[in-house]
């Protein structure tokens, strides 16, 4: 029997509203081997988020749970690290002083102050901040924030890595930068991670796997499909390749054609929810909105 | 281009103040009271001046009062070395600018001890709703009430309890400083606790995440979050003290600003007018000053340096 390293068993979610509860997830099965890069896709509002968030620790799941070798997580903990979307960074304390906060609290008693040090500086070189290191977060671009959002994570030495839409809010070139980082990093330590996001392009190039979900309410797992790209990958060459284009079809055909957003009407009656997801649709996914948008002028017509 | 705007941004507060001088120059004469004709600024002025010398005049006396003794100590000591001597001292009365300093002294004693007070509670009530529920009837019944309605409880019970026979402080100063305290208390709790309620989900979830001890949650978290708002807190506070202090020392007869105030309107000589608008400016600039040091102090204190604060 093999022991599997992370696994998501008949996880719901229900949200207190109300009007009773809202089943916003509903049995979500996964499993997850170490070492392996799996991206969670699906349409905003679609829980998400909330599946992160609980193997994060952050929300208690309703039903079922997680299962972190061999243990069940409870609580958050630096073992799970998250990359959060907005980088989430202490405005008060420098790009060293952010990722310190981490390290001492992880490994006090563990590492000299000198061997802290190193180790601290080592993460920012590997997102390549060791030029900024002494600045603030309100000196730095939106990307660099994320990069070391990602070395605070990182320096955790956590299991798993968790990132929610980490480069959504980034521009594209910066974005490109990132995950080639990312690439860069998870083949050399090797890191389980998990990330969430809106961009199939970035799901294709990063995942070993991608795991589609249904719309919400009580989004599931709908399908998953694995990428057998051989690694490391070339953003460029890559995107000529059978499997490339096979990948990026089934996901393409599951988001829009059998789990296409029906008009945001149909899914929610709160209008504040409505104007909520077409911000965050607008902000991090031009293109998921186009072709909603595309799908209600159709229906329009 | 700059200079030119820099000083045009300085010489239209000047032209307001001239103009508002002006006004009152011209306008003052025309209401006679049974004091006289009510003092326009240059009389004012001249008041100031007074108190000045007035002030100078008392110190003089002190000095030779001390020195008399003195004088009188070493006669004695002469004729008898073991003879008992001691220096009384010097119980004039109190000049203006005593005054001043007593009720600088008082204000910044109680809202001292406020800030103590306050901002740990606010800090705690912030964290925890089920202390906030606990505490919010309690703020809200006791904020509104005008510290001056404490005064008498104030009084009663300082003189009950503060009993000693070589007291540190006198009851009047201890009198005036809790009730400077006890209006102090609330807007810098309701403040704190509302900014501390108020710190990003985001860095909530981080500190989550690294299971921060709760005094490393308070100390890299929630402190440099709230400061703001703390600030905004302890400005209301000092603001309300400052006039609530000279209030009371009108009002208890206790040593401080308000009772020369008060002294100088019994005393209804023809100088009072002008001494009391004296009071009343120098009141207002050391108000305004006690601003200005807490915005500063925020400057020091706070993180974000680019912060617009006003």
């Amino acid at each position: 029997m093999t022991i599997e390293h992370l696994i998501l068993s008949q996880v719901s979610m229900d949200f207190p509203t109300p009007d009773g509860p809202f089943r916003a997830l509903d049995k979500v099965n996964l499993k997850i081997k170490k070492g392996e890069f799996v991206s969670i896709i699906g349409h905003s509002g679609c829980g998400k988020s909330t599946v992160l968030n609980i193997v994060a620790g952050l929300y208690p799941a309703t039903e079922g749970g997680v299962i972190l070798n061999n243990k069940e997580v409870n609580e958050p903990g630096p073992e799970r690290a998250v990359v959060f979307q907005n980088h989430s960074l202490l405005p008060w304390l420098t790009s060293y002083e952010n990722v310190e906060l981490a390290v001492k609290r992880v490994f006090k008693g563990k590492k000299s102050k000198a061997e802290m040090k190193e180790w601290i500086e080592h993460n920012l070189q590997l997102v390549h901040m060791e030029h900024a290191m002494n600045k603030r977060p309100d000196e730095l671009s939106g990307g660099m924030k994320q990069r070391v959002g990602i070395a605070r994570a990182l320096s955790m030495e956590p299991q798993v890595l968790l990132l929610d839409e980490p480069f959504g809010a980034l521009d594209a070139l910066t974005r490109a930068h990132l995950q080639d980082s990312v690439m860069e990093i998870q083949r050399d330590l090797g890191n389980t991670m998990i990330m969430i996001t809106h961009d199939v392009d970035e799901a294709v190039l990063l995942s070993d796997r991608i795991v589609m979900m249904t719309n919400g309410p009580a989004a599931t797992v709908g399908e998953i499909v694995d990428v057998n790209l051989p690694r490391p990958r070339n953003r460029v060459a890559m995107t000529e390749t059978a499997e490339y284009i096979r990948c990026r079809k089934a996901v393409l055909s599951f988001l829009y054609e059998r789990h296409g957003k029906k008009q945001l009407s149909d899914e929610t009656d709160d209008p504040s929810l409505i104007e909520a997801e077409n911000d965050v649709a607008q902000a991090s996914a031009p293109a998921d909105n186009l072709l909603t948008l595309k799908k209600s002028e159709s229906a329009a017509a | 281009m700059q200079i030119q705007q820099r000083l045009t941004d300085l010489t239209i507060p000047f032209i307001g103040i001239l103009i508002f001088l002006a006004i009152w120059q011209v306008g003052a004469p025309k209401i006679v009271t049974s004091l006289g004709a009510v003092p326009g600024p240059v009389q004012v002025f001249e008041q100031f001046k007074g108190l000045i010398s007035e002030h100078n005049e008392q110190r003089d006396k002190e000095v030779a009062f001390i020195e008399r003794q003195e004088v009188r100590n070493a006669k004695k000591l002469e004729k008898d070395p073991n003879a008992k001597v001691r220096i009384r001292p010097y119980t004039g009365k109190a000049t203006f600018f005593d005054q001043i300093l007593t009720s600088i002294f008082t204000v910044m004693a109680g809202f001292i001890i406020s800030a103590f007070i306050a901002i740990p509670v606010g800090i705690v009530a912030g964290l925890s709703q089920t202390v906030y529920n606990a505490l919010n009837p309690l703020i809200q019944i006791f904020k509104p009430v005008s510290p001056l309605a404490w005064l008498p409880i104030v009084t009663m019970i300082v003189s009950a309890v503060y009993i000693s026979d070589d007291p540190m402080f006198d009851k009047s100063f201890v009198t005036s400083a809790i009730t400077v305290l006890l209006c102090c208390l609330w807007p810098t709790m309701i403040n704190t606790a509302v900014g501390v309620a108020n710190i990003s989900k985001d860095l909530l979830n981080v500190s989550k995440i690294l299971r921060l001890s709760w005094w490393t949650h308070v100390r890299k978290i929630v402190l440099p979050s709230a400061i703001p708002m703390i600030f905004t807190g302890l400005r209301l506070s000092l603001g309300i003290a400052w006039m609530v202090l000279i209030a009371a020392e009108m009002l208890a007869q206790n040593p401080g600003l308000g009772k020369f105030v008060w002294d100088e309107f019994q005393n209804g000589s023809s100088n009072s007018l002008g001494r009391i608008m004296v009071a009343v400016i120098v009141i207002g600039i050391i108000g305004f000053a006690l601003d200005r040091g807490m915005l500063m102090l925020q400057k020091y204190v706070s993180w974000d340096k680019n912060a617009a604060l006003r």
